[in-house]
């Protein structure tokens, strides 16, 4: 019963917080939130690259090399193909051996 | 059209079906070690669907949490996606019956599918959000109900393979840093990310860098308009 009650819970908090924006601008969209809707997307999408790489130690071994070599990978696919699902195939499965055959 | 969208759809969320097989796989087996039934396990990836925040509660459930604190924890964990339905409010104005679901199934890997609000060419663009967002969250829920179920038992190493969401995210980059004109938002993103990253440690920084980055974004606003 507990574990139900915690589990709505988080459910409807999430479901609020994802909600909030569409309930409030419903009617008219504020210009300033329109520029934020236009800005935001790189911005986060910058923010969750950095997110994903952050457990790195640069100081540690192996220093972040399987991730910087597999995230370059990643980057010259996409510029050479423009096709997501080819540069993120490549990059996974070039992070794996790394990490499983080399470090 | 509609096999074009279903084909399409299916076809952009095949780097978030290996991502969410392996981490919901993660949870599942999380949640099983914790003691808890695949019922539980299924509630969470279809009623909660919030990856980080799932991995969370876990721990909220085992510890037997208050609801006071279930809630304020799911608020610090995923207050970010306050910030992807600011952005998205203009893309789901006309999603019409699809709406309430894209507004639930808004995740980060769905987020940053979309968020561009292009759709493929010839596919229903409202169908096509609607099905890529189903798509992925049954991912989710299939694999935490594999994890759930079949605990740790694998025949090769998966080790690695959730960089592919490190992937999604670095391709989504990289391909609007090549159709955008303004490299400003995304600079800003990353740099400020960085920053907090160095000045809150690994554990703290989301919060705040998301709120830099809206403090940043915003003074450049003003700076835009000065100069018309």
């Amino acid at each position: 019963m507990k574990t139900a009650v915690l589990i709505t819970a988080m459910s409807v908090t999430t479901i609020l917080l994802r909600a909030l924006p569409f309930l409030l601008f419903r009617r008219r969209t504020p210009k300033y939130v329109t520029y934020l809707g236009r800005v935001l997307p790189p911005a986060m999408i910058g923010l969750l690259v950095v997110y994903c790489l952050k457990d790195i130690t640069p100081g540690i071994r192996p220093y972040g090399i399987p991730e910087l070599i597999a995230a370059a990978c990643v980057v010259i696919v996409q510029v050479l193909k423009r096709n997501s699902l080819v540069s993120i195939l490549a990059g996974t499965v070039i992070y794996m051996v790394l990490v499983q055959k080399m470090f | 059209m509609k096999m074009r969208t279903l084909r399409q759809a299916f076809y952009r969320s095949i780097p978030v079906l290996a991502g969410y097989v392996v981490l919901g796989t993660g949870f599942g087996i999380l949640m099983r070690d914790a003691g808890y039934g695949v019922l539980w396990t299924a509630a969470m990836s279809i009623f909660i669907y919030a990856g980080s925040m799932q991995y969370v509660g876990v721990g909220l459930l085992s510890g037997g949490a208050s609801v006071l604190t279930a809630a304020i924890t799911t608020v610090m964990v995923n207050a970010r996606h306050l910030f992807y339905s600011i952005s998205m409010i203009d893309t789901y104005r006309d999603s019409g019956k699809y709406k309430p679901y894209l507004i639930f199934a808004l995740t980060d890997e769905t987020y940053s599918l979309l968020c561009d609000g292009k759709t493929p060419e010839g596919t229903d663009p409202e169908l096509y959000r609607f099905l890529l967002s189903l798509f992925n969250q049954s991912y989710w829920v299939a694999g935490s109900v594999t994890g759930s179920l079949i605990g740790g038992v694998l025949p090769f190493s998966t080790e690695g393979i959730s960089f592919s969401m490190t992937a999604l995210f670095i391709a989504a980059f990289t391909e609007q840093w090549l159709t955008a004109g303004d490299h400003v938002p995304a600079l800003t993103g990353v740099l400020c990310t960085f920053f907090c990253l160095v000045l809150f440690g690994r554990e703290g920084f989301l919060i705040p860098a998301m709120l830099l980055i809206t403090l940043v974004l915003t003074l450049l606003r003003k700076r835009e308009e000065g100069r018309i």
